[in-house]
């Protein structure tokens, strides 16, 4: 059946075929786009409703009591219920969004295509990753929906909160048990993910696209890809021992004499430090899941609209790779307070320290980058000199929590979440709009509204600034994390102006985002038709229609004979050189 | 739809064509058995990282408590442990006889072999049947929870190697095992070496930490 002569695969016609099962990458990866777009869309709802509380707890709001008859009974929000919003914010944002849009998503449709590949290496496994982690967002969410609600435990599940069952508070039933079984279920999908970007990547690259032709987007990928697959593999299986110590009776988790509600449980001598361990070996490279595509994405955008080769392509490789490395060596500083032995807190805080050595390159190599160049301001650079100011601003955080004695400070206060959220979160959310408007007009054929994209971007820069540097303060206050209510606290009630800040803050920075689904659908059916290369940018996308043909090249085999930044080249006929143009390019 | 995930390998229709760059060039069925050759250590790596999880947690929670009672073996593991090892030496022989062409033996040695691997877990099934009449349940103790858990984990993994030496034996039976199902041969025999590895460490987590 492989004729020797080159011919174009032809496209499923059916509607199922062609959109829903489908196993055209380019589709799965816009699938996993909008469900992503979907969770986020929950998870920042939740999240306003935590700002709202916190600054109004003692607020009666009439709906709160239609949503929740029991969690907020005469609409005044329930500490419980607060937890299970805040669970629910954590494991949506880091899962559904983080994990999805900026690998699954972006990778998905721009990886083979990248690699001058036609499809992904396995596309029924594709297919299959996709509608599993479809699968976990349903029984994620169906958490909302059974007796008790989701679960109080926070996105990292710590026992015993999350090991014994409904005793421990309404939540702690089924629907902590949906929640185990929602992580597992996405375990599996990104598994699968893993497997198909690794082996897509080794294997199927085109002709003349050495390692080292690769565009950074590709290397951060790949590391993702392995993180993910190191990393769930490890949280699968502490999966397993959580659900086996909810369901069977075992104690994996759960110490002896543990009296909870005046009952004296059965377990006896596990540890809730052992779910710590397994959980934190996935839980910190799972932080560089989140960032590390952004990094590729922006490292691209830079060179771009710089029109300037990317400063030092290899320091900024060996970097990707090191991140990528030292992530897997580093879970302890989540547990400095645990009790370990000052020895140990001392290597993770080491180790910790030296994954600022790859973090400045990167950042170095950005500057540099920028240094000198012809700087066009789209949106999507915008976006990406974003990502580089939230970067920063959430690293030098980092800097102040792998200290253990600092740590010791700040552990559990806001400090902690104003830092994970510029750099995990935000930063992760900048690399990608950045993405969108970068690659929209391949994706979809259509342009994006710049004004509109610059509008969304300075008030979005600017409001999540004030809504998450202020926490750095309340932390160094001495305001905890996780309360619900901080008004019956003398030192707390004084931060109140704080949060109230924070809130009109959040408000605002949200409904600035209805500004980026109009810019989005709007643009879709009717924004400017997109040139095969708007961005005059090199990499291989930018050599096939916007969007795509079917099978990525037209059943042409793409030979790479130049680098993936080869912008303003001396002696070239224009200030960008595409990586498949013929190797003597320069001569002319 | 194809009907196994290893033959789904997209196959550029193009002749091979010498190498030019670096680049490994999606090329004919090189790079898809090198595909699946890639996926497969991918997955097994990813299988390693789990048992490693379990393994790391039955080391520490035997070490931070007293309440670890030592769990006497099922006899019948021993036998179990041998019939896998024949199914992996079976697959082996399988493997070398369609080298040298000679189908039949292999279609012989290959059945035998999945049998072997049905008849291991039939064993597992008899080995927890016989802790259960000891009074020995998941939540007996930690070392009989590892053992359940483990076993069943290992179980699952044999359960999924079981279904691809079954289809490539089906393929067989039938006269249907091109040169393109050989690949499906190579990586359903490497999976199955894996998880009978991958016993063999368990057997000696049970023995010298059980």
């Amino acid at each position: 059946m492989s004729s020797p002569v080159v011919h174009a695969h032809h496209a499923p016609q059916g509607f199922i075929r062609k959109w829903i099962f489908s196993l055209d990458h380019k589709v799965i990866g816009i699938q996993y786009y909008f469900l992503a777009l979907f969770s986020v869309l929950i998870g920042m709802s939740l999240s306003l409703l935590m700002r709202y509380h916190m600054v109004h707890p003692d607020a009666k709001v009439a709906w709160f009591a239609k949503l929740w008859p029991t969690a907020a009974q005469g609409g005044i929000m329930t500490p419980e219920l607060y937890l299970s919003l805040m669970t629910m914010h954590g494991t949506i944002m880091v899962f559904f969004v983080l994990t999805t849009a900026p690998q699954s998503g972006f990778g998905n449709y721009f990886l083979p295509i990248q690699i001058g590949a036609e499809d992904m290496a396995f596309p029924v496994l594709n297919m299959m990753s996709f509608w599993t982690t479809f699968l976990a967002l349903v029984v994620m969410v169906a958490a909302f929906f059974v007796q008790g609600g989701p679960p109080l435990s926070g996105w990292t599940g710590y026992p015993p909160l999350s090991a014994i069952g409904p005793l421990a508070g309404p939540g702690e039933g089924l629907g902590q048990t949906l929640w185990i079984v929602s992580i597992a279920i996405f375990c599996g999908a990104s598994l699968m993910g893993a497997i198909n970007f690794i082996a897509t990547l080794i294997d199927l690259r085109c002709q003349g696209m050495s390692l080292m032709r690769l565009p950074l987007t590709c290397w951060t990928w790949f590391v993702t890809a392995i993180l993910g697959l190191l990393g769930f593999a490890v949280l699968l299986a502490a999966g397993v021992l959580l659900v086996l110590d909810r369901s069977a009776g075992t104690s994996f988790f759960v110490p002896g004499g543990l009296l909870v509600s005046d009952q004296i449980l059965s377990h006896k001598g596990g540890s809730p430090l052992l779910w710590q361990h397994l959980f934190w070996f996935f839980g910190h490279p799972e932080v560089y899941i989140a960032i590390l595509p952004g990094m590729g994405v922006t490292s691209q955008i830079l060179s771009t609209f710089s029109r300037k080769p990317i400063f030092g392509y290899r320091a900024m490789v060996y970097a990707i790779l090191s991140i990528g490395f030292l992530g897997f060596m580093v879970w302890g500083h989540h547990m400095f307070m645990s009790g370990m032995s000052p020895y140990s807190a001392m290597a993770f805080s080491v180790l910790t320290m030296a994954i600022g050595v790859p973090s400045a390159i990167k950042t170095f190599n950005w500057i540099g980058t920028l240094w000198g160049g012809k700087i066009h301001f789209t949106t999507a650079m915008m976006f990406a000199l974003g990502f580089v100011s939230l970067f920063v601003t959430g690293g030098l955080s980092g800097i102040f929590l792998g200290q253990p004695a600092l740590d010791l400070y700040f552990h559990d206060t806001y400090f902690v979440v104003g830092h994970f959220h510029m750099i995990m979160g935000v930063a992760a959310i900048f690399g990608m709009f950045a993405g969108t408007f970068y690659w929209f007009p391949k994706m979809f054929g259509r342009m994006m509204n710049e004004t509109l994209g610059k509008i969304h971007f300075y008030i979005t820069f600017l409001g999540v600034y004030c809504i998450f540097t202020p926490m750095h303060y309340l932390g160094i206050a001495g305001n905890p994390r996780r309360y619900s209510d901080f008004t019956n606290f003398d030192f707390l009630g004084k931060l109140l102006p704080v949060h109230s800040f924070m809130t009109q803050a959040a408000y605002g920075t949200a409904a600035i985002q209805i500004l980026f689904f109009i810019n989005l659908f709007w643009s879709m059916k009717y924004g400017k038709k997109a040139p095969m290369n708007p961005w005059n940018a090199t990499t291989l996308e930018w050599t096939v229609p916007s969007p795509p043909p079917f099978d990525n090249f037209g059943g042409q085999h793409p030979v790479v004979n130049h680098g993936p930044y080869e912008y303003s080249v001396p002696g070239a006929p224009r200030d960008f050189i595409m990586q498949t143009d013929p190797v003597d390019v320069h001569a002319e | 739809m194809p009907s196994s995930i290893t033959s789904d390998i997209i196959k550029p229709p193009s002749p091979p064509r010498g190498g030019g760059g670096g680049g490994g060039g999606s090329d004919g069925w090189g790079a898809s058995r090198r595909a699946s050759m890639t996926g497969l250590m991918v997955l097994l790596a990813a299988t390693t990282m789990a048992f490693a999880a379990f393994t790391s947690a039955f080391v520490v929670r035997r070490g931070i408590s007293n309440d670890w009672v030592a769990l006497p073996l099922p006899r019948i593991v021993w036998a179990n442990t041998a019939v896998l090892l024949a199914s992996s030496l079976l697959l082996e022989l399988a493997r070398h006889s369609l080298k040298s062409g000679r189908r039949s033996a292999f279609n012989r040695y290959w059945t035998a072999g999945t049998v072997l691997g049905a008849l291991f877990l039939l064993g597992q099934a008899l080995a927890w049947r016989e802790l259960n009449t000891a009074g020995i349940f998941v939540a007996t103790n930690p070392s009989s929870s590892f053992f359940y858990l483990l076993t069943a984990a290992h179980g699952l993994h044999i359960l999924g190697g079981l279904t691809a030496l079954a289809y490539v034996d089906v393929q067989a039976l039938r006269l249907r095992l091109g040169p393109g199902k050989r690949t499906a041969v190579d990586v359903s025999a490497m999976f199955w070496h894996f998880v009978d590895g991958l016993w063999l460490f368990l057997m000696v987590l049970f023995l010298v930490w059980g």
